[in-house]
């Protein structure tokens, strides 16, 4: 199933819920709203023409002072699927705002999406709700901050931790 | 100087050469230094013309640190355990500058330099480090413990 296809099939079946799609040099986009990534997801790995099998990856994006989104959603949540089956791809995207980056978990869906989400709450701050356990994944547990966030200064150093004598 | 105190001295300058031969080292191999580190310790280079031949993957039963490679701050705290399991004498070679300072990763994740965490001896510069480079910290490490400079 080519891009276009995909997308029209999501838009079918969610209707406003999808708020936009695009496609960039052959990568198809569909941004979502929140309250449909679950249903999003699920349908695209259940239903047969689209069959994503695969959750390649969750990443977020900080479009802090990005150039024409000043006043947007400060993040986007990215998922990107993989169908093994039919050899296609799709990449879904959820919009949050700083003061609620709160998205539902898609541990249920995919049991990789728990590591994937841990590393976004590692990196981001973003929360994934219903998740069933939210730690830190590559960092660890007494680093304050998210360093991918685009206000994390550059030359902050965390206190050393070391054994407890 | 008594003749006792001349006969320690002596003692302690045999002990010094003859451990300056015999350095078991523990290689700490956490990135891509490891791979030069290599490079010194297999035939073309051979480390064990200088005694350090044999690398003790134990740490008790090592006496030179060889922390090759970056150290972040997640494994700093093993790091340092590992130091603290080797026996004395004990020393530390900072193997490439990630060791020595950091490098380039001057970022969240990295240690600034091994030296904020566990003392240092010898610190080898390089991005990683010539073999020719390590020898010659190892050599400068070799006069260091044949004059008897360590912590206890």
């Amino acid at each position: 199933m080519d891009g276009q296809a995909i997308l029209a099939r999501l838009r079918a079946r969610l209707g406003g819920r999808v708020l936009e799609t695009h496609d960039f040099r052959g990568d198809h986009t569909a941004v979502v709203a929140r309250e449909a990534i679950l249903d999003a997801l699920a349908f695209c790995r259940d239903d047969h023409g689209l069959a994503f099998d695969l959750l390649v990856d969750i990443t977020a994006v900080d479009y802090l002072e990005f150039p024409g989104r000043e006043d947007g959603p400060r993040f986007e949540v990215v998922y990107h699927l993989y169908a093994t089956a039919h050899n296609h791809r799709v990449r879904l995207k959820v919009r949050v705002e700083e003061d609620d980056a709160r998205v539902p978990t898609a541990s249920g869906l995919w049991p990789i999406a728990d590591w994937l989400e841990r590393e976004v709450w590692d990196m981001f701050g973003i929360r994934f709700e219903g998740h069933p356990d939210l730690r830190r994944l590559l960092l660890y547990e007494e680093f304050v901050g998210h360093p991918l966030r685009k206000d994390y200064p550059i030359n902050r150093r965390q206190p050393l931790i070391g054994p407890k004598v | 100087m008594g003749v006792g105190s001349f006969f320690t001295g002596k003692l302690d300058e045999a002990i010094g050469w003859a451990r300056k031969y015999s350095i078991f080292q523990y290689p700490f191999v956490t990135a891509c230094c490891g791979m030069e580190y290599m490079a010194t310790a297999c035939s073309h280079y051979d480390v064990d013309r200088f005694g350090a031949g044999l690398p003790r993957f134990s740490p008790r039963q090592a006496d030179v640190l060889f922390v090759v490679g970056t150290i972040s701050h997640k494994m700093a705290p093993v790091l340092k355990r590992i130091y603290d399991q080797m026996c004395e004498p004990k020393w530390v070679v900072a193997f490439g500058v990630c060791t020595c300072t950091g490098g380039f990763y001057d970022n969240y994740a990295t240690v600034q330099g091994i030296d904020t965490i566990i003392p240092v001896d010898v610190y080898i510069p390089g991005c990683p480090p010539r073999p020719e480079s390590v020898i010659d910290g190892l050599m400068k490490l070799q006069d260091k413990i044949a004059a008897g400079a360590q912590r206890f």
